[in-house]
């Protein structure tokens, strides 16, 4: 059953070892940018690249906006991720942006209008240890769940942001309402944030999680302020307040996280793995006990990386594949015999389920989650 | 409980219709031969095999003496028997209820496939799948790994049915309705019971027994694993300090009362008593079911702290033996034959005895317990009874329908799990799978 590993693995591993190192965005007020800059020039309709190729190492872009509108310029790595960037360039503005980037292909993008994909233009860094082909499909997967993932933040931030309003106005109702829904597109995406180590234990720690010394911020510590004293204090609309600075913390900086194939499949599985310790438990939303709706958005988080996987997955392991369809359309059924459409979360509160309810859950999530956990096996293997 | 059932002694004879390898598949390496110590396992499985009675002969000082070398042998996996049941009692246990959690006959099928293919590598001392090293750094290894290194250690995999794979809450789940043997009975009330329904039932079983308990323990969570999404641990047990001995002629081990338990047990070697009172026969029902056998598993609570403090006299009228020796009320030596008369009309041992009970004898090989303490204190241990029986409407029944009644040793013990299971025959070679018997031809 075990394939053969192919070249693909040895693809990634060096793509993985290819960290390049975004380097801070300095403005240049000499137009037309220094002596051996890339010249990047950006308008409504084009981006125009003064060379495609060129030495690794430090790299400067001499970027100058000839178009009518604020525009963007990013450098993305294979997967988009985000090697550095710069908004807000206004029109007939003119900015240099420096990198460290290693040996590789590339891509630069600009944003008229700061939206969308961009107009884009292959670039090639070169160079010793250049990276090996990657399989094109899995680039697209990686991509597609970057998307993803920063849509998750940036839809969370509104969200988050109501939820801190009703907190800082003393409205222990309004803000109960609104607390589970805030913490889905996080949720979702979890093992993504975790990997920059900061923002995780600042947002979404729980009281039994803290260091010694570790102020006890985020999410739940709020929770525990709604549901256990009912009663909100100075410090916890502070709290409020600090929440939505680290929320737009990891907003902007996910786009930057590292993603391949194999992260984005066993991050999937990683989700499962928070469900299978901490939600099934009811450990993580002790005190409002909505765990299931967390459950939820971990398993669509670990669905969303899957069938952007799926195409690769099974070709490489059609058998994983059924499986995995199966066992995602049975753990559905199974959260959809708890939903309730009148409470806030849209499910029942979990306290409320009882041991055989949540030992069913459990056998769920190990019927998942074993097979899962095969997936990076199969992206990165070839019949 | 010490259900001393007793019977004629009869002469050893080495198991005779096991198959002399142990090998289950293409020769996969051991855990031994990753040590280096090449084929060493697998020698010394058929050595094994040629009568596992020869490896636990009592020494001059009255213990077993077993040579070093076979400690740690593989007991063949395949046979006209399941190993695990006639095999000598290894020293611990881990045993496993499943609940089937696909209604797919096919899917049920393909798991008993595998679980068979595992459990004959498992047994041999081979790692499962691909093994715990070696192979993609991506990706989670096929076997977990903690028996890595381990010798065999006479680990064997028993696997049984239970009633509710034939049918349960009036559905014929599989297709299997028409084919429950008739003495695969509902287990009736008995009095005194007190069964944790979580502690109870299950459409599968798997019998773990190994001299490691590292080993047991790993079979059971390898087997959960590559079952899940098809099944689910629906309960399981640990076990250790075998109670009863399928080796007369070897020490006879005590339970946590302290007492021998296990005198008058039959003999994994006696193939007349074996034929008699533990094989299904050809001509008792299903065909499915010939030379396989009823399993009965009870998890036993004793009130340890009560007993501790009752007389030493009280503890052995209630048994109906003396705590040192064994010996049967108003008798000598451990082996002498028990004067029923002489011991309380409640005696534990009387109550069981086959003449009290029409000539009923049973296989035990249950295990002693302890889960930690109960959360009032008390320690909860006891013993996880598991006997095998020919029927058990003429078997363990009509025993423990005797002592639930009657038994003085009722107020020191409590009947807090139970489980009935059809235990097939064996698995003949290595195209033959866990209960193919049953699902017959079209599988």
């Amino acid at each position: 059953m075990r394939a053969l590993r192919s070249s693909v693995v040895t693809a990634i591993a060096v793509a993985a070892s290819l960290t390049a190192v975004a380097g801070c965005a300095e403005k240049n007020d000499s137009k037309g940018g220094g002596k051996g800059a890339i010249e990047v020039t950006a308008s409504d309709t084009a981006c125009e690249l003064s060379t495609k190729e060129f030495p690794a190492g430090h790299v400067r872009l001499a970027v100058e906006n000839k178009g009518s509108k604020v525009t963007e310029v990013y450098v993305y790595a294979p997967g988009d991720r985000i090697v550095t960037e710069r908004e807000n360039i206004g029109p007939g503005t003119s900015v240099e942006i420096t990198a460290e980037i290693k040996p590789g292909a590339y891509e630069i993008a600009c944003k008229p209008g700061m939206k969308g994909d961009g107009i884009r233009q292959k670039v090639t860094a070169t160079g010793k240890g250049a990276t090996a082909e990657r399989d094109p499909k899995l680039d697209a997967a990686v991509a597609a769940y970057r998307k993803y993932v920063q849509r998750q933040a940036d839809e969370t931030l509104p969200r988050a942001e109501k939820f801190a309003r009703a907190v800082k106005a003393g409205d222990v109702e309004a803000a109960k309402q609104a607390y589970a829904v805030s913490r889905v597109g996080w949720e979702r995406t979890e093992p993504v944030a975790e990997s920059f180590g900061d923002i995780d234990p600042k947002v979404d720690v729980r009281e039994d999680g803290l260091s010694d010394g570790q102020k006890w911020t985020g999410w739940h510590k709020l929770e525990k302020a709604l549901w256990e004293s009912e009663k909100i204090s100075d410090e916890d609309a502070a709290l409020a307040d600090r929440l939505i600075a680290d929320l737009k913390d990891w907003q902007k900086r996910v786009g930057t996280a590292e993603i391949t194939p194999t992260s984005m499949a066993n991050g999937a599985k990683e989700l499962l793995d928070e469900v299978a310790t901490g939600k099934v438990t009811g450990e993580e939303e002790r005190y409002s006990h909505t765990d299931l709706l967390d459950f939820q958005a971990n398993v669509e988080g670990a669905k969303k990386a899957y069938e952007l996987l799926r195409p690769v997955a099974s070709k490489n392991d059609p058998e994983l594949a059924k499986e995995l369809d199966k066992q995602f359309a049975a753990i559905e059924k199974r959260l959809d015999k708890h939903r309730d459409s009148d409470s806030a979360d849209g499910f029942v509160s979990y306290d409320t389920v009882g041991k055989g309810a949540r030992k069913e859950l459990s056998d769920g999530v190990n019927a998942l989650a074993e097979p899962l956990s095969k997936l990076a096996a199969a992206v990165v293997t070839t019949k | 409980m010490t259900r001393d059932d007793d019977g004629t002694s009869v002469e050893s004879t080495a198991v005779g219709d096991e198959p002399a390898t142990g090998d289950a598949n293409g020769r996969a390496p051991s855990r031994r031969s990753l040590l280096g110590w090449g084929g060493a396992g697998l020698a010394l499985g058929a050595v094994a095999a040629g009568g596992t009675a020869v490896a636990l002969r009592p020494g001059s000082d009255g213990r077993p003496a077993v040579p070093d070398d076979t400690l740690g042998a593989a007991v063949p996996f395949h046979g006209t028997h399941q190993a695990g049941i006639a095999t000598a009692v290894q020293d611990r246990l881990h045993f496993a209820a499943f609940d089937v959690t696909t209604d797919d006959r096919a899917e049920l099928i393909a798991l008993l496939k595998a679980w068979t293919k595992a459990a004959a590598r498992m047994t041999a001392g081979a790692a499962v799948g691909e093994g715990a090293v070696g192979g993609l750094a991506e990706a989670p290894p096929d076997d977990t790994g903690e028996a890595l290194g381990l010798p065999p250690s006479r680990l064997t995999l028993t696997f049984g049915v239970g009633p509710t794979l034939f049918e349960k809450d009036g559905t014929d789940r599989f297709g299997l309705k028409g084919r429950r043997p008739e003495a695969l009975i509902d287990l009736p009330r008995f009095p005194g019971d007190n069964l944790d329904r979580k502690r109870s039932g299950g459409d599968l079983c798997v019998q773990a027994c190994a001299d490691d308990p590292q080993v047991a323990v790993h079979a059971i969570r390898n087997l959960a694993r590559i079952g899940f999404g098809r099944i689910a641990i629906r309960w399981s047990q640990l076990g250790f300090g075998k109670t009863s001995s399928t080796t007369p002629e070897a020490q006879t081990p005590r339970n946590m009362m302290g007492f021998k338990d296990g005198t008058r047990n039959i003999s994994g070697t006696d193939t007349a008593a074996l034929d008699k009172h533990v094989w299904v026969g050809g001509r008792d029902g299903p065909d499915w079911m010939a030379g396989g056998s009823y399993l009965v598993a009870r998890r036993i609570r004793m009130h340890i702290e009560t007993w501790d403090r009752t007389s030493l006299k009280e503890q052995e009228d209630i048994f109906g033996r003396d705590k040192g020796e064994g010996a049967p009320v108003g008798e000598k030596r451990e082996r002498d034959e028990p004067n029923l008369k002489a011991m309380l009309p409640t005696a534990h041992v009387r109550l069981a005895h086959p003449d009290t009970n029409g000539g009923a004898r049973i296989l035990r090989r249950g295990y002693s317990f302890t889960d930690g303490t109960d959360g009032l204190g008390r320690l909860d241990a006891g013993l996880f009874f598991l006997a095998y029986q020919r029927d058990v409407r003429n078997g363990f029944i009509p025993i423990q329908q005797s002592l639930a009644r009657d038994d003085v040793l009722n107020e020191y013990i409590q009947h807090v799990g139970s489980g009935i299971f059809a235990v097939p025959p064996g698995v003949r070679d290595k195209n033959d799978w866990w209960g193919r018997e049953l699902f017959g031809r079209s599988a």
